[in-house]
């Protein structure tokens, strides 16, 4: 194609002009140098690009190479285990071939394609496949068979195919087509990222992703494609959130995008997840998880990609059946990318100087999550999670990026830095975060942990509610001017924060609690608390409850590892053998 | 040959527009010629046809549209480096400033350096000792951490700056920390507290300062830090030192960067600050790390002044994002006489988890932090409750936390300027402290540990020495 010429560079903003073959959005190499980029505005043969890498060096009349093509990822088995950069290379063969440091102009395939993959042909000739199909199968890892799928709009007769080691570009089937033409089918496939991937319905989210986390699994939970965004000031934890996620939740492909993250910060990712195992199948957690790194010092504009990768990555495994979770830190760094070249094109402020259309692209990203009838004619079903961190300027929430994704999302998980400043981790806020996800998730947790549980959830919220309206007395009048039962609110919402919501992502066993553990926990706390009372009318001083010893054995039962959770139960009849002795000595006494 | 222009159109700001110009590229240094003769630096913001947009690094006063001349030099800015830089004082563009000898470069690198492949960087897990108890044990630095000082006009950040300068080492080994100090916009004064206290201690022989002062041309702070940087690389990298690097003041660099913006009129982001300073100052900050392979590495200790003390300006907010914790200084500390004035409750070490613990400090380390701050946050809270409904208001154990909280204060927190407390002393001044509260109470810490450590404190002897 028509080559175009440079006519201004300012930073990752460059103009070319010739470039009327050019459609918006195709990606184009930028100089001798072959930069990536991409054109996001034209005016008549003057094309907008944004620059992928660094452009200093670059000047006037330098030539932009059209390639026609929009920004695509490469799908196919070889996703999982490298770590991509925002416009899906991978960081570790640019490594292998660049050093230490990410120089410029470096080319590398998302897919690696040397690698052969064992193909397992499931259908034969002769065979009719639909969209969406399964055509075969490929072990990527221990953890994930990977489905290669009939292309979307593509359909017909299987002429070939052909099982064996393969490579990604090698042809392994030939489907013809109803036109009668012959489609020759290799196991990798090209995806353009701005486009959501089809898929044949959406499906209202009915049951619950969990995460391990029990403020997040008892209060806020999220659904299997669900969105749900987690802002907060910085220290407040939402990298560690985002990463206990990443490491605990039940799905069964993890994207994680770290978009504008701290260089230390991924490599701690790097190197911690191939360490970890995945507590639901006992296998490192890296055979499940795909990493994408744009770290903050790395070009703005392929930041702006990144999430993009990142999602449609995970739509591609979503159509395969996959329950996939998608964990994006920072959206506020994508929006900022989006603001800065927004600036540099010189459009119309909306708020803080964000583009007018922040709003609209974030709720298209949120809206690519979901829970979906998968293409293919075996109706099976996938869904794709999607949870953004969002970093607020001084944890103000007014900032039009956390409004733009509260308006699309259904659970707000509100991290405070008050809570993290009297080290309460996770930093969630049981005051003002929500889940909406709630009603649609009743059903299926009534029917899998008891109407008892729904209870006992309700029944502490409340205690934690009344609470926050209790402390603001305490501030006044101190707390002897409350009433016995009244103190015993403040001493079970107090053992509640304590025992059952503050979490220890650093603690082996504490980082991770099952449901099973969370309900036996939640139950010795609101034990406790039923006991008590019963004991505060027969005459008990309430100071006397709240010195028995056996409230430090509360508040060391989350400690208690999974497989010995008999012990939770045990405890439960000490707590009601303690009481019956106390009730009896209150009574002897009197 | 280079080419001439003597086609200067504009000059705003710091910035002046040559006209009729070719093959002039995006970030290339610039030799502006005044009509008196001096030579100036300047480099290119923008090329738009025939026409460069030029930052001038050292001001316009002097420069003319009709006599002054432009040369563009084909390459961005360059630092020259040798062995040498060490124990020598450049100003804010890398040029000796100490009356030496000239530096005779081993090599010429490049002020904006690539950004390390993530894949690349090894973890930051070593333990530095500052012998600050503040640091050292609540908010702990590793090496290749970047760990910022958030203070305020009047605070002492120099001073504890200088102290962390002085007594950082990490255990075990013997070698010190080579120090990169990079000042923009400081006061005389305050650069000669910096350069009189390393001459006094000798670590002048293993330090380079590169020093913008208040009344030096404020768009070359734009520079200062990345020269900074640049030698620290230098050293790090490809010389094997471990490297501290101290940037001060961030606040001055950032101001520089929105007067350039508004002389560009681009459209502000927060408080006039350009929409790309996040961008921007993590390309400063992200330079910091160690890189598996190699054997030194970069601590970056930046130092900025919040306006109004307040945390939420973009300064410091967007300084927060990018770095791995804050030191943040408490005005009303400072004012209560306590040195270094650290607000515990707000100041954070990122990377603490993995610098501490058996091994690398002691393995009680990590539970006796989680406990005091829990306890002094709660001695906080006590004493918020004290000051509306007075003392007989506190209930019996609030005013247990309530007399730690203010231990806590003068002894754990509180520390003379030349003191270098080591880490065990850290640890066990913090076990002491805690002894005064009941067991019970200790619910952060594992029984063993209180088994152990508890046990050689008196329950009494606390609160009283």
């Amino acid at each position: 194609m028509k080559q175009g010429k440079i006519i201004k560079v300012a930073g990752p903003l460059v103009i070319a002009e010739g470039m009327q073959n050019t459609k918006v959005y195709d990606v184009v190499r930028v100089s001798e140098q072959k930069l990536m980029g991409e054109v996001i505005e034209m005016r008549r043969d003057e094309a907008s690009i944004q620059v992928y890498e660094e452009t200093a060096g670059l000047g006037v009349g330098a030539p932009v190479y059209p390639t026609g093509e929009p920004l695509s990822v490469e799908l196919g088995p070889g996703l999982i285990e490298p770590i991509y950069d925002g416009v899906q290379r991978p960081l570790d063969i640019i490594r292998s071939q660049a050093g230490d440091r990410i120089t410029r102009g470096i080319d590398i395939p998302g897919l690696s394609r040397e690698k052969k993959w064992e193909f397992k042909p499931s259908v034969k000739s002769g065979d009719k496949v639909f969209e969406g199909d399964e055509l075969g199968t490929v072990q990527e890892t221990v953890l994930v068979l990977h489905r290669i799928m009939v292309p979307p709009g593509i359909g017909g007769v299987v002429k070939k195919i052909e099982g064996g080691g393969h490579l990604v570009t090698d042809r392994i089937a030939v489907i013809e087509g109803e036109d009668g033409k012959d489609k020759e089918i290799t196991m990798m496939s090209k995806w353009p990222v701005r486009v959501p991937r089809p898929y044949k319905e959406k499906l209202m989210p009915n049951e619950p992703l969990s995460t391990g986390q029990r403020v997040i699994d008892a209060f806020f939970p999220i659904a299997k494609g669900g969105t749900a965004c987690v802002p907060g000031p910085f220290g407040s934890g939402k990298t560690v959130v985002q990463h206990q996620l990443a490491k605990w939740a039940d799905a069964q492909i993890i994207v994680y995008v770290g978009c504008g993250e701290r260089g230390n910060e991924m490599t701690d990712v790097l190197i911690e997840f191939p360490q970890l195992t995945d507590p639901h199948s006992g296998e490192p957690l890296m055979l499940r998880t795909i990493l994408i790194a744009n770290t903050s010092n790395m070009p703005v504009a392929a930041r702006e990609a990144s999430v993009y990768t990142g999602i449609t990555l995970a739509e591609y495994y979503r159509d395969m059946g996959y329950s996939v979770a998608l964990m994006a830190d920072s959206t506020s760094r994508w929006a900022e990318a989006m603001r800065e070249m927004s600036g540099r094109l010189e459009e119309m402020p909306g708020e803080e100087g964000y583009p007018a259309y922040l709003g609209t692209r974030i709720a298209e990203f949120y809206e690519r999550a979901g829970k979906v009838t998968c293409l293919g004619s075996d109706n099976r079903t996938g869904a794709l999670s999607v949870i953004g961190a969002v970093s607020p300027p001084g944890g103000d929430l007014s900032d039009p990026v956390v409004q733009a994704t509260l308006r699309v999302v259904r659970v707000f998980w509100s991290l405070e830095d008050k809570l993290a400043y009297r080290r309460h981790f996770p930093a969630i806020s049981w005051l003002t975060s929500y889940s909406l996800y709630v009603p649609n998730l009743r059903e299926w947790i009534v029917e899998n942990h008891g109407e008892e549980w729904v209870a006992n959830v309700e029944r502490a919220l409340a205690i934690l509610q009344e609470e926050a309206e209790l402390e603001e007395i305490v501030r006044l009048v101190g707390l002897d001017a409350l009433s016995a039962d009244k103190r015993l609110i403040m001493e079970t919402a107090k053992s509640i924060r304590e025992d059952f919501l503050h979490q220890n992502a650093f603690d082996e066993v504490d980082t991770y609690s099952s449901f099973d553990k969370m309900v036996k926990l939640m139950e010795l706390i609101m034990l406790f608390h039923g006991l008590s009372e019963d004991a505060l009318e027969k005459g008990v001083p309430v100071t006397e409850i709240a010195s028995l010893s056996i409230r430090e054995r509360i508040a060391r039962a989350k400690f208690i590892p999974e497989e010995k959770l008999d012990k939770i139960d045990a405890l439960k009849k000490e707590i009601s053998r303690t009481f019956e002795e106390l009730t009896e000595k209150v009574a002897t006494e009197a | 040959m280079i080419k001439e222009y003597n086609t200067v159109r504009e000059i705003v700001g710091p910035l002046m527009l040559v006209e009729q110009v070719e093959g002039v590229k995006y970030d290339e240094l610039a030799e502006i010629e005044l009509p008196s003769g001096e030579l100036r630096n300047g480099s290119v913001l923008e090329v738009n046809r025939d026409k460069a947009l030029i930052q001038l690094l050292e001001g316009v006063i002097g420069v003319n549209v009709r006599d002054t001349k432009v040369r563009f030099k084909g390459k961005g800015m360059q630092l020259d480096v040798a062995e040498d830089i060490l124990g020598r004082v450049f100003d804010g563009q890398g040029r000796p400033i100490d009356k030496g000898p000239r530096i005779i470069p081993e090599k010429r690198l490049d002020i904006n350096s690539s950004p390390i492949n993530p894949f690349a960087r090894d973890y930051p897990s070593e333990f530095i000792q500052t012998g600050f108890s503040t640091i050292d044990g609540l908010n702990t630095l590793v090496r290749g951490q970047k760990l910022p000082i958030f203070s305020g006009s009047g605070l002492p950040h120099g001073k504890m700056a200088a102290q962390i300068a002085r007594q950082a080492r990490v255990l075990g080994a013997e070698e010190e920390f080579a120090v990169v100090f990079g000042a923009m916009g400081i006061t005389f004064e305050e650069a000669q507290y910096f350069i009189q206290d390393f001459q006094r201690t000798g670590a002048i022989e293993r330090s380079v300062l590169f020093v913008n002062l208040a009344n030096d041309p404020a768009i070359e702070r734009i520079a200062t830090p990345r020269i900074a940087l640049t030698a620290a690389e230098y050293l790090a990298f490809e010389k094997e030192m471990h490297v501290l690097v101290i940037l001060t003041d961030m606040t001055n660099y950032c101001e520089a960067l929105r007067e350039v913006s508004a002389a560009r009129q681009e459209v502000p982001g927060r408080r006039g600050y350009p929409g790309y300073l996040y961008t921007d100052l993590s390309t400063i900050y992200e330079r910091a790390g160690r890189i598996q392979g190699r054997k030194g590495s970069i601590t970056q200790i930046p130092v900025l002044s919040m306006p109004e003390d307040d945390k939420t300006h973009p300064i410091p907010d967007l300084t927060g994002y990018i770095t791995e914790g804050q030191i943040v200084l408490s005005r009303s500390m400072h004012r209560r006489g306590i040195y270094p004035p650290v607000d515990v409750l707000q100041s954070l070490s990122r990377l603490k988890d993995k610098g501490i613990g058996e091994g690398k400090t002691r393995e009680d380390h990590s539970d006796v932090f989680n406990q005091l701050f829990a306890a002094y946050a709660r001695g906080l809270e006590a004493r918020e409750l004290e000051v509306i409904l007075g003392e007989a208001a506190l209930s019996e154990m609030d005013r247990i936390f309530y007399k730690f909280a203010d231990s806590f204060e003068k002894r754990y927190i509180a520390q003379g300027e030349n003191e270098d407390r080591p880490i065990e002393q850290t640890l066990d001044l913090g076990w002491e402290l805690m002894s005064v509260l009941p067991r019970a109470e200790l619910k952060r810490i594992r029984e063993a540990f209180l088994d152990k450590y508890m046990k050689q404190f008196d329950k009494k002897s606390a609160l009283t020495s």
